[in-house]
Order: C-alpha cells, then structure tokens, then sequence
C-alpha cells in the first residue's frame, strides 16, 4: 500500500512529513538502547511479512500486519515502519523518498490507534482477546487504506473516485489481516507472551 | 528473495560519496515531484536517464523493476481518466474520458519513472550500510540510523529463517488455498518466525554487549568529501535550479 512519487501535492507531503517526524521523534524517545536490537529484528521479521503473499481466490495479497506491529511495538511502530519502507525504497525502488512521510504516517498511525485502543483486551480470556487482536487485524488496514484515500482525495477532487476504489479494492485483505492478526496473537499468547508485553517491560 | 543487484558496479556514481547522492537524490526528486507542467518533468526524465547510463546501468533487471513499479500507475490510468471529470470530456464508445484525467495520469506515469531513475542511479548504487552511515553524516537521528543498518543487516537471516519453515510446511503437502486453515498456517508460519526473531535479538543483545557495544557502528572506511564529489553536487545543483526555473517557461 504506497503512493508512488509524483502523486501526491506539496501541502499533503509536508503534512505527511511532519506528522511522522514527530511520531518518530516520540517513538525514538521511548526506544532505549537496551531494547533496540529487539525492535530492529522484529522489525525485520515484519519486513519479511511483508513479501509474504498468501492466496485469495484466483490471485494473491501480501501482508502488511501493521495492526500486529503496533500491538507489539506500540509508539516504537513510527521508527520501524519509517525504516523499513526506507529500506523498500533504495531495495526494490517501491514508494520514495519524498513521499515517505506520508506513507510511513498512513501505515504507523493505524497501527498506533489499534495499540492504543485494543492492547488492553488482548489478554482477555476466549472471545473478547480474540475479537480485538482480529479487529487490530481488520481496522490497521481499514485505517491505512483510508488514510491513503484521504491524501489522494486532499491532493486533488478529482482523486476521489480513486480513493474510494482503493478502500473498497482492500476489504478482503481486511477481512484476511484479521485473521491472521487474530491467529498469531493467540499463538504468541501460548508460546512466547513476552513479545506482546514489550511495550509494558 | 532479496538482493540488491545495482550496488555492486565501479563507475563515477558508485564511487561517490554517499552524502552527495543523498542530498542530490532527494532535491531532484523534490523539484520533479512537485512540478505542475510537462517541461521540466521532462527534464528530470532526460537527467534521470543520463545518470542511469553513467552509472552504467541500463539493463534488463532496471526495465523489469520499473514495470513492477508501474502497478499503481496502471491503476491511475484505469481510474482517472473515466473519473476525473473535468470540462472537456472526449468519448470513446460508451465511455467519457476527461483530458483533464488523461493529462493527470501521463504527467504522474512520467514524475514516477523519472523519479524511479534517479533513484537506481543515485540511492541504489551504494549499499545500505554506506547510506546509513551517509544518514548519520546528515544529522540523522543516530538511533533511526542504527535500525536501518540492523533492519538491513537481518531481513536476510529473517527471511532464510521464513523460508525453512514455509519448506518444512510444503513437504508436509501445505498447499495455499483461499480457506481459513490456509491463513492459520500462515499466521503460524509467521508467529514462529517472530518467536525464533525475538530469541535471536536476546541472543544478539548479549553477545553485542559483551563485545562493548556503544550504540555506534564504525565504518571501515570514514567517507570524506573529495574533488570530484564537489564537483558532482555543484553539477547537481545547477541541474535541479535549471529544472525548478523551466517550471516558469
């Protein structure tokens, strides 16, 4: 989910812009150097998801999982996600660099908003936990395909269309994402709970 | 799975100094970006090109690269012009398209490519760990620095890992299907391999901190402005200033 270069107006970029340096500069802020190394390969680990596309119906999705970042590495999201489309620039030429402030904002501040409001039910017994790590799932990528929408439709009227295609066009990967979020919160919750409490450590 | 096939090469643009291609890159893309007529996003387009041939890489893996990237762009050209609006429609059969949509769509098309150019020539011709020690030169947060370079340092180890357990799961005749069990066995895949990452960065952790680690990593060779390097940004300045002044032709 990026907007290439070119797209997108001036004042949209430099919102975008700032927007995310000030999330990363408060994501920098709670980032210690004790647990850096954690971050970074965890980061690489969603990097790695995200070149991972699994089937739906004739054709196939990749996974963004950025629901799944924010609930694990909460504020720290803004840095790691800032990183790595950086590193999907100069690796695969995917996005820019000018448009990265906007891009990294509409993957992060989804993924912010579900740590915020949904982290603490994820411990929850049974259907509660399970109910909010699939909505983690299904509104992270709600969020970020209308965030995208939003700095089409700001750029230009005549996006609006587009924008509402691009909403629609990413439902089922919604529908998927939360699933998948669902089931590797309950998997992470019987093997190794320490990565979701690491915000709170 | 990934590589990074344009970093390895000898020309003036490999070799230049990290900063000075960063700080190209990024104005170039900028006024390209940004401009509203054909002209000199033309110009950036002929710029791009001529870099691409002096970082000698005009081959087939750059034109496979640059038709991924125009996913998105196909996408624009299937959107705007039936949607747009825009007083001038033209129609074509059943359809209306508006010019002012199609017009859209070839200055983005353009901006886009050029802009994907500049990119293989100026960014991809160093390898991360000589833009992120360039970043740091620039008064990049050295924090935000250090997670490129360990980002970049373990998506290959992370993705090996992946692999094998994806391996083990087809050998055991996992065939990836649009069903619920599919999807769970790759959440599966994907907890046990953030499991094996979180481990692993414990055991990194330790075994950084017993070596003394700071915080800091040290490049092997400190990059320090030469002649040519002035050269090549006082060149690329002149360039972006002619490019931003043909926007008022």
């Amino acid at each position: 989910m990026h907007i290439s270069e070119g797209v997108l107006s001036a004042s949209v970029l430099a919102g975008g812009g700032a927007l995310t340096v000030i999330g990363t500069t408060i994501g920098l802020k709670k980032l210690d150097y004790d647990r850096i190394m954690s971050v970074a390969i965890l980061s690489s680990a969603f990097f790695v998801a995200s070149l991972v596309h699994v089937p739906l119906g004739p054709g196939s999705v990749h996974l963004l999982l950025n629901g799944l970042m924010g609930l694990i590495l909460g504020w720290t999201c803004f840095p790691a996600i800032l990183a790595a489309l950086f590193l999907q620039a100069v690796l695969f030429q995917f996005g820019g660099i000018i448009v990265l402030g906007v891009n990294t904002f509409n993957m992060a501040a989804p993924a912010l908003l579900c740590s915020c409001f949904l982290r603490s039910s994820l411990s929850a017994p049974g259907f509660k936990g399970a109910a909010a790590a699939y909505a983690a799932g299904f509104f992270s990528v709600f969020l970020s395909s209308f965030c995208m929408a939003l700095s089409l439709a700001l750029t230009d009227q005549g996006f609006i269309k587009t924008a509402e295609i691009v909403v629609a066009a990413n439902f089922p990967i919604m529908i998927i994402e939360g699933f998948i979020t669902m089931f590797i919160v309950s998997f992470l919750t019987r093997v190794q709970p320490e990565i979701l409490g690491m915000v709170r450590n | 799975m990934i590589e990074d096939p344009f970093s390895k090469g000898d020309s003036f643009l490999h070799q230049a100094n990290p900063v000075v291609k960063i700080i190209s890159a990024a104005a170039l893309t900028l006024v390209v970006a940004l401009s509203k007529s054909f002209i000199p996003v033309f110009a950036g387009l002929l710029v791009s090109l001529v870099l691409l041939a002096s970082a000698r890489l005009f081959c087939g893996t750059v034109f496979r690269r640059m038709a991924a990237i125009n996913g998105f762009i196909v996408f624009l050209w299937i959107t705007l012009p039936l949607t747009y609006g825009g007083d001038v429609p033209m129609s074509v059969g059943p359809f209306a398209l508006s010019g002012d949509g199609v017009r859209l769509a070839a200055l983005i098309t353009l901006k886009s490519n050029a802009v994907f150019l500049f990119f293989v020539a100026l960014l991809a011709t160093s390898t991360v760990a000589e833009l992120g020690h360039g970043m740091e030169a620039l008064q990049v947060p050295p924090k935000l620095c250090f997670l490129i370079l360990f980002l970049y340092r373990y998506i290959f180890v992370i993705s090996a890992e992946y692999n094998r357990l994806a391996r083990a799961a087809r050998i055991r005749c996992f065939k990836p299907r649009t069903n619920l069990h599919t999807y769970k066995t790759y959440a599966h895949l994907f907890a046990m391999t953030l499991v094996k990452s979180w481990n692993r960065s414990q055991r990194v952790r330790e075994a950084m901190l017993l070596r003394g680690f700071n915080g800091r990593f040290y490049p092997m060779r400190e990059r320090t402005m030469t002649g040519h390097d002035r050269i090549f940004l006082a060149g690329m300045a002149l360039t972006v200033i002619i490019i931003v002044l043909m926007g008022f032709i």
